[in-house]
């Protein structure tokens, strides 16, 4: 177990670096900087003065100067200022983390616990009219872009209670700090809850129709202790590995969620940040959630073993 | 007896109803105001920017000399009125302008106002000064200025090199305020002082930006709200839906579009909208220097195949003016009249004479219905620029020439303009003062680093200094139109219309004034109040 932990370990910080490149070579690729953007958005472009604002934001200099100014600079835990804002980059971060910490965590629940108990009835009820049922509203689920089921939840809202339920800073009621994530927790989540349901779903059923189920219902146990006893605890295994994988995409699904309801979390500062070409809050935002990302998978992977005895043995 | 009684009740339900009507046309002091802002600027300084989404949130911080009058919504000369300024007088033939200043104002953070703080910031904006603006978009305003002295704390001259009575225009845009010296740009930037009605408490980016009730402020009485705070919602469909649920007091100004002002109308009715000009105007950058636009025939035969009201009926449901450089009148002041304006080719109301014309001009070129132009349409990836390019690339077609959109990313449309790497450019031009000295000499002069596609005609830059030195307006208008005139006949940047956008406010919101030809100068805010 302690070579597997290592050699993941490993893994995980080559990935790390890889990415760190990829980061910063990638935002250099694109067309134009941040100089460019604001004299764009100023309509004139003065030589002299574009020089010399290149050259107080460090962007005159050799590519691999820059990249080792960055990446140096991110070890120490130095993340630079913002070339819009002109404030610390982490003092622009931070506090956006946990309002997208609290929506994504609230739509993994969501998901998870919409999407398991109903992947688990819609396998056990096959091809009932519940089964049909659920597997619509899961199809929906995956069919409905998030922006679009957004929107429409923000129009439905405004239509039917004259209220519209985006973010609140200051949230008077415990409802109303509710609502400030879970309605958009609930849109990003659906989607979500509907791949989870699916793969459980798909799980149980290949798990239900093995020799050890059957042999557990001879035995006499009941229909709760073989589903979920027997059968959910090995169908789990697929659907946490897409549980890890969604977490990941999650981001990119919060994106669209966070400008609909206007939520001022990471996501969407990371799109206008890339808008401007904002590259200290670009590169330490992306690297940041490369991080959780690959930190997800690192647990994903922790997980198996824990679940999988097999694994740990054998890799 | 009854009758007296009946007298009594009428007399006194008569005051009642008067002193109702009284008490809520007078001014209520308190309240914060909640708006929507479109986007999150890229930073809080105005001299250092070029957009109203940074005049609307930072204007209410500042004074300038002087300024548009905030309760008329026509800016024009007349209703120019001091600020900081008390007083001015054009003196030494018109070419010196000398204001006495205001006394016992107090910037923000406590300090006074003098004079200086009037020469340092004119100082910078015409690059004299040893603090340097990052970015300078209107530098070219202060061209005629030799220099600005002061004599003592409370006077300040502007020395001219020769006469240009407009420059009163530009001091009174809500893109000239006055800075304080003893705060650098960089911190202007992001923690803006000012001695106006309301105090910047905070700028997050990206989600909001807050202003206090400035209790100092040197106009009593003012500002009667307690705060401004401005809720950054870059999508459009959420934000109007919030404003039509009530959780906005005011929709950002001139930014709802005609069609959606409809759903605002439909879902709110008691939303108080109003449609007005903007004074942006949609044009076409034609790329001269370079085969096939450096055919004069060619340039021609584009603008004649224009029909502009049929951009304006798909875009804003009719609702925009057809005119030249300047804004059409009535909202413009120095717009040619439609008599004249129908004289430039192009501009007839007959587009199928027009298209003759065009086609005749085309083929005069080599070209014909077997054989078609390819050109390539670049414009912005935005929508605003997208959408006439569309329908510009399909009337382009019924001349023969076969359009193709070449949609740029904002980080690099000036880049490729000034390569002049584009064949045409779908454009738009906002003017921050509908004065002409503001646009011809930023987009036509030679040399001008607006003027995207370099059209240069010394005869026309002469007419620009006749017209700028004119102390008589009729005479002034005269010349505009000529100018205006020739500037359409040139092709040299091809305006197709003037957009107009809708404002919205809920209608407790009392005295909100639209500005008709300007979207840059009507944000002060000291005299809106909450009627709640």
């Amino acid at each position: 177990m302690f070579a597997y932990l290592v050699r993941r370990l490993f893994l995980m910080l080559v990935t790390l670096f890889g990415i760190s490149v990829v980061i910063f070579f990638l935002l250099r690729i694109v067309p134009g900087n941040i100089v460019d953007i604001l004299f764009a958005a100023a309509g004139y472009v003065d030589p002299a003065d574009k020089a010399n604002l290149e050259k107080e934001l460090g962007i005159d200099q050799p590519l691999i100067v820059q990249y080792w100014h960055w990446i140096s600079g991110f070890l120490r835990g130095d993340f630079g200022y913002s070339y819009v804002s002109e404030k610390p980059a982490l003092q622009e971060i931070l506090p956006r983390i946990p309002i997208t910490a609290r929506l994504a965590g609230l739509a993994l629940l969501f998901s998870a616990s919409i999407g398991i108990p109903l992947g688990v009835i819609s396998a056990v009820k096959q091809g009932t009219r519940l089964d049909y049922a659920l597997r619509v509203v899961s199809l929906s689920g995956l069919s409905l872009p998030s922006f679009w089921l957004g929107l429409l939840i923000l129009t439905a809202a405004v239509a039917m209670f004259g209220q519209i339920p985006i973010f609140n800073p200051n949230p008077k009621t415990w409802l109303e700090a509710f609502a400030t994530y879970a309605v958009p927790a609930a849109a990003v989540g659906f989607r979500s809850a509907a791949l989870t349901m699916r793969i459980t779903r798909s799980s149980m059923l290949e798990v239900l129709r093995q020799d050890y189920i059957r042999t557990a219902r001879a035995k006499g146990a009941s229909d709760a202790a073989v589903n979920y006893h027997h059968a959910l605890k090995n169908a789990i295994l697929p659907v946490i590995t897409v549980i890890g994988i969604e977490a990941a995409f999650l981001i990119g699904g919060l994106i669209v969620t966070e400008t609909v309801f206007n939520i001022p979390g990471v996501a969407r500062f990371l799109v206008e940040a890339i808008r401007w070409r904002d590259y200290p809050i670009v590169q330490n935002l992306v690297m940041f959630i490369a991080v959780v990302v690959v930190f997800a998978n690192f647990t994903v992977d922790m997980l198996y073993a824990v679940f999988d005895p097999r694994i740990r043995y054998t890799d | 007896m009854r009758s007296v009684r009946a007298l009594a009740a009428t007399a006194a339900l008569s005051l009642l109803a008067f002193s109702t009507i009284a008490f809520a046309g007078q001014p209520k002091q308190g309240g914060i105001l909640r708006m929507y802002h479109r986007d999150s600027p890229g930073n809080a300084s105005i001299h250092e920017g070029a957009t109203y989404s940074l005049n609307v949130p930072f204007m209410p911080v500042f004074n300038n000399l002087v300024i548009y009058k905030q309760d008329e919504a026509q800016n024009r000369m007349d209703n120019i009125i001091p600020e900081l300024a008390e007083s001015w007088a054009w003196v030494n033939d018109n070419k010196t302008l000398t204001f006495k200043l205001r006394q016992g104002v107090k910037w923000h953070d406590g300090k006074p106002f003098t004079s200086a703080d009037v020469k340092c910031t004119f100082d910078m904006l015409m690059g004299k000064a040893q603090q340097k603006f990052r970015q300078n978009p209107r530098k070219t305003w202060y061209e005629q200025v030799s220099d600005i002295s002061t004599n003592g704390d409370f006077e300040v001259s502007f020395n001219l090199k020769r006469p240009q009575p407009s420059l009163l225009a530009l001091l009174a845009s809500g893109y000239t305020p006055v800075y304080p010296c003893h705060v650098s740009p960089g911190d202007m930037r992001t923690h803006p002082i000012g001695t106006g009605p309301f105090k910047f408490v905070e700028f997050k980016a990206n989600e909001s930006i807050k202003l206090t009730r400035n209790p100092d402020y040197w106009r009593e009485g003012r500002p009667y709200l307690d705060g401004i705070e401005f809720t950054i919602i870059p999508n459009r469909s959420t934000a109007i839906l919030a404003f039509v649920a009530g959780k906005f007091d005011m929709a950002f100004p001139t930014e709802v579009s005609i069609p959606l002002l409809k759903d605002v109308k439909s879902q709110a009715p008691n939303a108080v909208c109003e449609i007005a000009p903007t004074n942006v105007a949609t044009n076409i950058i034609v790329n001269s220097t370079a085969a096939p636009f450096d055919n004069a025939d060619i340039r021609r035969a584009m603008a004649l195949a224009l029909d502009r009201k049929a951009f304006i009926s798909i875009m804003f449901e009719g609702q925009g003016d057809v005119g030249g450089t300047m804004l059409p009148p009535p909202n413009g002041l120095w717009g040619m009249p439609k008599e004249m304006l129908e004289t430039i080719p192009g501009y007839g109301p007959d587009v199928k004479a027009n298209r003759d014309a065009a086609k005749k001009l085309m083929e005069k070129a080599g070209y014909g219905p077997d054989k078609h132009l390819a050109v390539k349409v670049s414009t912005r990836n935005i929508p605003v620029y997208r959408d006439p390019a569309v329908i510009l690339i399909d009337q382009l077609k019924s001349i023969y020439i076969d359009g193709e959109l070449d949609v740029v990313e904002t980080a690099n449309w000036f880049p490729k303009v000034a390569r002049k790497d584009y064949m045409i450019g779908l454009n738009l031009t906002g003017n921050a003062v509908d004065d002409p000295d503001q646009s011809f000499y930023e987009n036509y002069s030679c040399g001008s680093e607006r003027n995207y596609t370099n059209y240069c005609n010394k005869e026309i830059e002469k007419l620009f200094d006749e017209q700028s030195q004119e102390t008589n307006v009729e005479k002034r208008k005269k010349l505009v139109w000529d100018i205006d005139k020739k500037l359409q006949e040139d092709v040299a940047r091809p305006i197709i219309f003037h957009s107009r956008m809708g404002s919205c406010w809920q209608p407790y919101v009392k005295g909100v004034t639209i500005m008709t030809n300007s979207s840059y100068n009507g944000y002060r805010y000291e005299d809106l109040w909450l009627d709640k």
